[in-house]
């Protein structure tokens, strides 16, 4: 005679556990932190299918727009954020620049042994608060394991897919002679927040991040029927370098106004005392649209009636040159470059 | 920003613009070298040329600290991480300062050496005391105003009684590098380099104050004014100057009164004079080997001397032949008169070290003023 036992399996323990190499193995302790984790707080119908993949609806006319970015940000929270809401942010910020409505995103995290279930969680929450919050649910994910050492902490990559209505696709080659540069708000604020938590620094500072995910106020600036050429989010390297990107693209050159530019005194005197420039430090919630010179000042109403578009500015204006130089009037009257950015400001932003 | 906007006023600029065209006599030329890098940065960045007369121009100086290291130099720092395993701290700008065999303290780092980026002397010591198994050395690079912070770092490492500390110690002298300018067969001779004043160091008078250039205003009856690095300090320095010349005087003034006074920093010069010594030669990049012209570590402190405590051989070697840095830090040819400027060498690709500091001539024309020669 037999009985069968009562179907039970201890729990993760989420408050003191850590991530062992089992959990990567494919066996049945990476089935339970799925399970017990990342379907718990992310879940979502797609999720749920529990196949290889997710099996989507079509998502009607239009074309099909993807992105993908990794994220390795240190340290793993900081003021304003962490690198769960980061991770979906930043992908919901790139599909959206092309002018599409995100839909759907993908998660894959490189864990390393020996990393705290309870940070896994708090990561994992606040991505699934975030993606909550935009409307854009992870459908499909993967979990690997590297042994201690040989990661920090967590690697997470996100791709988004969206879809582009016909007409309404953005490309950084289409700014033209003439028009106006706008940006949603203060620079720096990111990168200035994570280079503020770094220990080795250790000043105090008010600086928060700005992540945060863009589509809405992007939906806003087109309702308001303005003709917008180009959107982009200046993260890595900052203003000056996305400005660089879309002058090269559209073989242009640009003229910025310093004294337009926003930015926070708090940033601004973070970058002072460490002798960076706000123009390349990296924003992950903000983002430059570049429209047509009878349009400028329609677009700037409609960015600064919106939250996230409250501190929008109009900052320069492109022009032709042959060179593409990126210029800037500097608030004591003289010119200067505003050039790429050259090495590496601060690593590991996000 | 409170105190430092002020000093970026570009109202305040023009009028300011307008007095120094108003002084000049058009009738001849004004050449003023700003010998430091933090003027060169200020002068680029502000596009400080725009505003003033095209009869006053400006001649990058030697100032730059990473860019006057010798190649030989960061060699040994290299030698040091990859040789000798040591976890070798340094500050940022010196990471790219290209050495031999294609090599940089950056590249260094990606074929495994130990080298850390610090912001301070400071933070190298608490490195030490964080790995007691680990050497720890310290590039120490710069002039008189990175000094003393190298100074308290030996003087807090032996008071701790650190055993895996030392500094490979490549202080210079801001005076050294200013006689041997003066002294050159350039301005002197042959007066291809025409020099009619200095806009002496902001943060270096600091510490040393300004008695140490009276001895070039009444030698070489050059005028020295010592600026701040805003832009205004510059503007007002160029101003001052244009007034001695055009006046024939040669004197030392100060427009940088709200830091640096005649005396400068005692307690600092004190320190510096406990824990250092004067190095007989010493290789820098461009102005060859000056004689007492650097510092090395005292004997009393000696179990803290890098290159006391390491088998480091100080190998000299020459620039790469097209490089112009050496001209270029004597004022002799500016960046874009360099043949590899902005097409060998670029910021990603230093060939020579005024390439790769923010402070140096060829990073800033590159960065912020190449626009005026296309």
């Amino acid at each position: 005679m037999s009985e069968i036992r009562k179907d039970y399996v201890r729990p993760l323990d989420i408050k003191h556990g850590q991530v062992d190499m089992a959990h990567g193995s494919g066996g049945r302790a990476m089935a339970q932190l799925i399970e017990e984790l990342f379907a718990k707080y992310l879940g979502n119908e797609y999720l749920a299918q529990g196949d290889d993949g997710a099996l989507l609806p079509h998502p009607g006319e239009g074309k099909l727009v993807m992105a993908t970015d990794s994220h390795v940000v240190s340290p793993l929270f900081f003021p304003g954020g962490d690198i769960g809401c980061l991770s979906v942010h930043g992908t919901i910020n790139d599909v959206a620049v092309m002018g599409a409505e995100p839909l759907y995103l993908s998660a894959g995290f490189i864990l390393e042994e020996g990393f705290k279930f309870a940070d896994l969680a708090r990561i994992v929450q606040s991505m699934a608060a975030a993606a909550n919050e935009a409307g854009v649910p992870v459908v499909t994910g993967d979990t690997k394991v590297v042994e201690r050492g040989k990661g920090d902490g967590v690697f997470i990559t996100t791709t988004g897919v969206g879809v582009v209505r016909p007409g309404m696709e953005l490309s950084g080659r289409c700014a033209k002679p003439g028009d106006v540069i706008l940006v949603s708000g203060t620079l720096g604020d990111h990168g200035m927040a994570i280079m503020a938590e770094r220990e080795s620094l250790g000043f105090e500072s008010p600086i928060v991040s700005d992540t945060a995910a863009l589509h809405g106020l992007i939906a806003a600036m087109r309702a308001s029927g303005a003709d917008i050429h180009v959107l982009r989010d200046p993260t890595r390297g900052g203003l000056a370098t996305t400005l660089n990107e879309i002058a090269k693209q559209s073989g242009v050159g640009m003229m910025l106004q310093e004294k337009a530019l926003p930015v926070t005194p708090a940033v601004n005197a973070a970058c002072e005392f460490l002798g960076l420039d706000p123009l390349y430090v990296a924003n992950e919630g903000k983002l430059v649209a570049i429209c047509a010179e009878q349009d400028a000042e329609k677009l700037l109403a409609a960015m600064r009636s919106h939250p996230l578009g409250a501190a929008a500015a109009i900052v320069g204006t492109v022009h032709e040159d042959a060179h593409h130089f990126v210029q800037m009037t500097t608030g004591f009257g003289g010119k200067r470059i505003v050039d790429w950015l050259s090495g590496e400001q601060l690593p590991r932003i996000c | 920003m409170k105190f430092i906007d002020e000093f970026r006023d570009g109202e305040v600029a023009k009028t300011l613009a307008a007095a120094i065209r108003d002084e000049v006599d058009p009738g001849r030329s004004y050449h003023f070298m700003e010998f430091c890098g933090g003027h060169t940065h200020a002068i680029s960045r502000y596009g400080v040329t725009d505003l003033l007369p095209a009869n006053v121009r400006m001649i990058h100086g030697p100032g730059c600290p990473v860019c006057v290291l010798p190649i030989g130099r960061v060699d040994q720092a290299i030698r040091l991480a990859l040789e000798q395993g040591v976890t070798l701290c340094t500050y940022g700008d010196c990471l790219r300062v290209p050495a031999s065999d294609g090599l940089s303290l950056m590249k260094a780092k990606a074929r495994g050496g130990d080298i850390r980026m610090v912001y301070s002397s400071a933070d190298a010591v608490a490195l030490a005391q964080k790995n007691p198994d680990k050497q720890v050395v310290f590039f120490a690079i710069g002039f008189e105003t990175t000094t003393p912070p190298t100074a308290v770092a030996i003087k807090q490492a032996a008071a701790l009684g650190l055993k895996n500390f030392s500094v490979l110690c490549c202080h210079v002298l801001t005076p050294s590098a200013i006689s041997s300018i003066l002294e050159s067969p350039e301005v002197r001779q042959w007066g291809t380099v025409p020099l009619d004043g200095f806009v002496g160091p902001a943060h270096v008078s600091t510490i040393i104050g300004s008695r140490p250039y009276e001895f070039f205003a009444e030698e070489y009856r050059k005028p020295v004014v010592i600026a701040g690095f805003e832009p205004l300090d510059v503007m007002q320095a160029i101003r001052m100057l244009v007034q001695q010349v055009n006046e024939g005087r040669a004197e030392v003034e100060n427009e940088f009164s709200r830091a640096v006074d005649r005396d400068g920093n005692k307690k600092a010069q004190a320190l510096v004079a406990e824990v250092f010594e004067m190095r007989k030669n010493f290789e820098w990049r461009g102005l060859n080997v000056l004689p007492y012209s650097a510092l090395r570590i005292r004997s009393l402190f000696a179990e803290f001397d890098a290159e006391k405590r390491f088998p480091l051989e100080y190998r000299s070697v020459a620039d790469h032949k097209a490089c112009e840095c050496g001209a270029i830090l004597r004022g002799v040819k500016r960046p874009q008169d360099c043949k590899i400027f902005g097409t060998v060498c670029t910021p990603e690709n230093p060939v020579g070290s005024c390439m790769v500091s923010s402070e140096g001539a060829c990073a800033a024309h590159y960065t912020y003023g190449r626009y005026k020669d296309v």
